[in-house]
């Protein structure tokens, strides 16, 4: 595998990409600014692995954790409630502290 | 058995027949498994094992897990660092290419798990998950209304709390590590792993202590 390229604490942006077939990338986040939780460690791409792919080469794997008013309009909780959701690298990129 | 109970039935005890399907899923997974097994991508055998591997498998398993945590700290440090090696020296055998977090609720985080996508759930420790954890309404939203959810569930979190959810998207099961209720702190492992339930693993409830008696 590659090294990841993230880490903890980092801003990362969900790739927005609309991509058919088997993903594991919900849409809720797609878009959405968010942290770097924890490196999970590499796995197998799913989206290989679904039609009888290797998955191969693995994809680094990250908990990253979102704000939940980030998330939804009108969110009905305080600001501090989060989501963390795992996504694979190729779904990430770098997002400028500031979006935060 | 009287003749007037077959009246009031309105229908005949033919009882079940070899072979019988119980609707078009049942129909169709058998069709799947003889399929497989008639092209030799598996065997029934190999069928069989897998429904005793998920049977072998309960919520018992997660109220050992926690109760060992609540009493041996040093149990607990290992079961947050590294879930599978903390379940096998219970004799749980959560061994497999999927990994396993547990996710620990504070008196300021409160912790609860979804799979947005289908149903991922920490089944080589708990099994299969309830009916409810693999619904539309749930999975939906869980994500967005957690608070009114857990609410739901009779489950009233403070908004001095933080909830966190977790959906389990990819390669890694989520359970969550209840707090010990407070009142509890002479009871043996046993009787507290038996304050444990299914759903305080998820996140949808949390252990409370037995009513006092006398």
């Amino acid at each position: 595998m590659t090294p990841a390229r993230f880490e903890p604490g980092e801003a990362v942006r969900v790739r927005a990409d609309e991509k058919p077939g088997h993903i594991r990338t919900p849409d809720y986040v797609r878009g959405k600014t968010g942290r770097i939780e924890k490196v999970l460690g590499a796995f197998r791409n799913p989206e290989s692995l679904a039609y009888g792919g290797s998955g191969l080469p693995e994809k680094p794997l990250y908990k990253v954790g979102f704000r939940q008013t980030d998330l939804w309009d009108g969110y009905a909780g305080p600001a501090d409630d989060t989501l963390y959701i795992d996504i694979y690298e190729h779904w990430l990129e770098p997002a400028r502290k500031e979006t935060l | 058995m009287s003749d007037a109970h077959h009246d009031l039935e309105g229908h005949d005890h033919q009882g079940v027949k070899p072979g019988a399907e119980a609707g078009y899923h049942a129909g169709r997974i058998r069709a799947i498994e003889a399929l497989l097994v008639e092209k030799g991508v598996l065997t029934k055998e190999d069928v069989r094992r897998q429904i005793e591997y998920m049977e072998a498998r309960s919520p018992a398993n997660g109220a050992r897990l926690v109760a060992r945590a609540w009493v041996d700290p040093e149990f607990k440090a290992r079961l947050l660092s590294d879930t599978k090696a903390a379940a096998l020296e219970l004799g749980i055998d959560a061994s497999g290419p999927v990994e396993f977090i547990v996710v620990e609720n504070t008196p300021k985080i409160h912790n609860l798990i979804v799979c947005t996508l289908c149903s991922c759930y920490p089944r080589a420790i708990l099994g299969r998950p309830p009916d409810w954890y693999k619904s539309f309404n749930y999975r939906s939203r869980a994500v967005n209304e957690p608070r009114a959810v857990m609410r739901e569930f009779g489950l009233e979190v403070g908004d001095d709390v933080e909830v966190a959810v977790h959906d389990s998207s990819a390669d890694v099961r989520y359970l969550v590590l209840p707090m010990q209720p407070p009142g509890t702190e002479d009871m043996s492992e046993q009787e507290l792993a038996r304050l444990v339930t299914r759903d305080s693993l998820i996140g949808t409830s949390v252990p409370r202590a037995p009513a006092r008696t006398g």
